[in-house]
């Protein structure tokens, strides 16, 4: 081992049942390092990741570790915490339930006597010196997603880790709460601890990395130092190709240019649901693509929500192609040919053990009714459809959706949703957490779509990707419409002052 | 060995398995548990008799239920133990209807298809009692359904008040017992019935793709124009109807009802035929056919524990261990393991060659 490392995996190995999803895959992590894992989704992070927390079993291949001088065996999640091996998750696995402290300690005391004095004083202590605002009595739930993260994070640093592994930390923080954590993973970077970064934010390495290690297809790319490799060339390292300029796509397309082009599809006017948003205006024409923009929770899914009839709409009315229809729950607002894309896939979007194929026929299914189910062929060929046109990666229509990576489960629900041919399609963060490749694909497919005729609202925390696709935005803070823009005023300075509206940090309700 | 793997993964291959090990056990045992003998019963009908049939005969009733209690755990994720006390209910009130104000009359007052549907009507009211508290008032299953489990033998004296009636009409006795002529009992076919409309329901509506999908993502099921709520309530009332059928059975086995004896455990047993089954208790994905199976395996374990001359009064305890062995084996857990051990296995075989 180099005299630094703190965690070298060589030659790692590790296969499913027709995948080989790591092959001979090198990783080294040094004492105080951030060191950034990359690829697109499908690429192995995951299972490298889960290897070295002993999720999974390798085939072959050597764990070292600092301080012990022989190869280490990593059978069980167990294992790997005793090693000092912790991960955050994407997906907060804390109980919510349970106080700050009680998270902090559960599953760590010996015996059965606990005293509940001296571990709330210890996770106070340990708090304050992470400089996190959480009091140990208070209960998780009570706390922002961020903190809760970060909780996690502490439970990890008390349990004396020395490698820390962050999966996708940071796509459900806003850029205040992103801007904490990095400050907490620099603290814990002066005090030698390594930490593995797995994102797909392309700013956010740039911004805390040290090193960066490529993946694609299961096998190693390279290693690099943050300053030999500019983004550009980190993008076409994890696809493996040159990148088409990537603000270009939407010169690319065609505007759609039919007859109707300037009809107003969908007319919303006060509308208001139970999620606690002021009343609202909105308009969409045909073909046109138009998006919500604003800080995490300032309303953006509400308000699509609202129009699907996902929450109980409390108030205004809806014209659809100029006749008032009435929108109360998500099959009114199917029948009138609207899609919703919802912005946790996880919860809302997939069923987790059905196959691909009952997951993409399940919107249209259900529009056709109860008692006419698909025949076998039927189903099958509209999923064959799909999974080819979207270039689904799947081991086959039976597989289950949750075997499926989350760019290709991600894949599936679109395709869900233009199996049903819709005329308004709404997509709520539809590349979050997928890889760069994917994301443009999706991109593409938007304004292909809108070639076409269809009308999409795209929601997104990246502003370049609306600014990309997008050619009118509605600005929300504090869950209300606070502009629109569209024509000359879409760049990002014009967007970002919207959103703050000349005050300073309010947005971050 | 590329098959075998295929085949131990198949979900109906627990099922499958634990009655190749009764069958087995018996054949070593007593092979004689498998003799059947043809004579006539007391109204000089030809009747085959011996232990297969009498695990047809009662392993029916535990199937249709089986059907109902399938459904019911794969939409809402938990089971209905009302059963027993609601085949109560549901077979008191078709004596009421076939006897009227008489307990014992000479004729019946009703005609008996008449009775049923009666019968069903109000065994589908109290499923759809116990689908309002689940689907509506968001009560897990098991909670709401111990409220009929309570009540119901007590709802079943009450409609006949408290007393015994006896119907003396022998075309009655068909239903739990033999048509004229046919020697096998009619249980059986009314079962074959029930998974005959079973299976076009399912092949037929898109009631299996709905309740595994509210069972796996209720949310997302909503969010693709589902209505979870109305899917819950739909299998609570579609296991009224097997348990009004069940009714039918039970009362025309005896031509009379024991409010406390009736049916008694037999929701147990139906719930322990969907987990033997391989499914889910938890909800979600599901496969009737292995649920009917493991239905029939039941009765046959219980069969097998009479034959061995296990006390009626010890039977549940014997039962229990013969369980937990089989459960224990169908967890995912276990199945890994042994999956491995074949591996090794095979490895060491293969060195030693």
């Amino acid at each position: 081992m180099k005299e630094k490392s703190v965690l070298e995996m060589r030659n790692i190995h590790k296969s499913f049942p027709g995948v080989k999803a790591l092959q001979g895959v090198d990783f080294s992590l040094c004492e105080g390092e951030i060191h950034a894992l990359m690829g697109e989704n499908g690429a192995g992070k995951s299972t490298l990741i889960k290897v070295l927390t002993g999720v999974y079993e390798k085939d072959e291949g050597q764990i070292w570790l600092k301080g012990i001088d022989k190869a280490v065996a990593i059978r069980s999640p167990q294992d790997a915490q005793r090693l000092g091996i912790s991960t955050v998750y994407q997906e907060i696995t804390l109980c919510p339930n349970l106080s700050v402290a009680e998270n902090m300690y559960i599953g760590r005391t010996k015996g059965l006597g606990q005293n509940w004095k001296k571990m709330n004083a210890d996770a106070n202590r340990i708090l304050r010196s992470l400089d996190i605002p959480a009091r140990a009595d208070q209960q998780l739930s009570s706390c922002s997603i961020a903190i809760q993260q970060m909780v996690a994070i502490a439970r990890a640093v008390d349990m004396d880790c020395k490698v820390l592994i962050l999966d996708e930390p940071t796509s459900s923080l806003d850029e205040q709460e992103v801007a904490k954590l990095f400050g907490l993973m620099r603290d814990l970077k002066a005090r030698g601890v390594g930490i593995i970064f797995v994102t797909h934010f392309l700013d956010q390495v740039y911004e805390v990395c040290d090193k960066i290690t490529v993946l694609r297809d299961g096998k190693l790319v390279g290693e690099y130092e943050i300053k030999d490799l500019p983004r550009v060339q980190l993008v076409s390292k994890m696809l493996g190709k040159e990148l088409d300029d990537m603000s270009e796509i939407r010169s690319e397309s065609q505007v759609y240019h039919g007859k109707d082009a300037d009809s107003v599809v969908l007319e919303a006017e006060g509308l208001q649901s139970d999620a606690g948003i002021k009343p609202f205006d909105f308009h969409i024409r045909k073909g046109e693509v138009n998006g919500f923009t604003g800080l995490l929770g300032s309303g953006r899914s509400e308000c699509v929500r609202a129009i699907f009839g996902a929450d109980r709409v409390i108030g205004g009315t809806v014209k659809k192609n100029g006749k008032t229809v009435k929108i109360a729950k998500p099959i009114d607002a199917m029948k009138n040919g609207i899609a919703y894309l919802p912005e946790d896939r996880k919860v809302d979007g997939i069923v987790g053990d059905l196959s691909v194929r009952e997951n993409i026929i399940l919107a249209l299914q259900v529009l056709k009714g109860f008692f006419r189910p698909f025949s076998k062929a039927e189903a099958n060929k509209f999923a064959d459809e799909y999974i080819k046109l979207l270039e689904i990666k799947t081991a086959s229509a039976d597989t289950p959706i949750k075997s499926l990576s989350g760019g290709n489960q991600q894949k599936v629900i679109l395709a869900r949703w233009l199996l049903a041919h819709p005329e308004y399609l709404i997509l709520d963060e539809p590349t979050r957490g997928i890889d760069v490749g994917t994301k443009i694909e999706i991109q593409k497919l938007v304004l292909k779509l809108a070639s076409e005729g269809m009308s999409v609202t795209f929601i997104s925390s990246e502003t370049d990707e609306m600014l990309r696709t997008c050619s009118r935005l509605i600005v929300m803070r504090d869950r209300k419409v606070v502009g629109e823009l569209s024509g000359d005023d879409l760049t990002q300075n014009k967007i970002m002052n919207t959103i703050a509206g000349g005050e300073e940090n309010n947005a971050d309700a | 060995m590329q098959m075998l793997k295929k085949i131990t993964k198949q979900q109906i291959f627990i099922p499958v398995a634990a009655l190749l090990i009764l069958a087995v056990f018996n054949l070593i045992a007593d092979p004689s548990f498998y003799k059947i003998t043809f004579g006539y019963n007391s109204a000089g009908n030809p009747v085959m008799t011996g232990n297969l049939i009498t695990i047809l005969d009662s392993g029916s009733e535990l199937a249709i239920l089986a059907i109902g209690m399938t459904l019911v755990t794969a939409a809402c994720g938990g089971q209905d133990i009302s059963v027993g006390a609601a085949v109560a209910i549901s077979g008191s009130m078709l004596l009421r209807v076939l006897c009227g104000s008489n307990t014992r009359p000479e004729t019946l007052q009703a005609p008996i298809i008449v009775a049923f549907l009666v019968s069903c009507v109000v065994a589908m009211f109290f499923g759809a009692f116990n689908g309002v508290l689940v689907a509506y008032f968001k009560i897990q299953p098991m909670v709401a359904t111990l409220i009929l489990f309570t009540a119901g033998r007590s709802i079943a004296a009450w409609i006949n008040n408290n007393e015994l009636p006896v119907i003396s009409e022998p075309s009655f006795g068909y239903y739990g017992g033999y048509i004229p002529g046919i020697p096998i009992p009619t249980p059986f076919f009314i079962a074959v019935i029930c998974i005959i409309v079973a299976v076009l329901l399912l092949k037929f509506t898109n009631l299996g793709l709905y309740t595994q999908a509210v069972g796996i993502n209720e949310s997302s099921s909503r969010l693709n124009g589902l209505n979870p709520a109305f899917i819950k309530f739909l299998t609570f009332v579609l296991l009224g109807l097997c348990v009004a059928v069940v009714g039918l059975i039970k009362v025309s086995r005896f031509s009379t009802i024991n409010y406390s004896v009736i049916a008694k455990d037999i929701e147990m047993d139906a719930i322990l035929a969907v987990a033997l089954g391989g499914n889910a208790l938890s909800g979600g994905k599901f496969n009737l056919a292995a649920s009917i199976l493991g239905a029939y395996v039941i009765q046959f374990l219980t069969t097998t524990l009479y034959k061995v001359k296990v006390q009626s009064d010890a039977l549940p305890a014997y039962k229990a261990v013969v369980v937990i062995l089989l459960v224990v084996m169908s967890a995912p857990i276990v199945r890994q393991w042994l999956a491995g051990l074949g591996k090794k296995l095979k490895k060491q075989v293969k060195e030693a060659v």
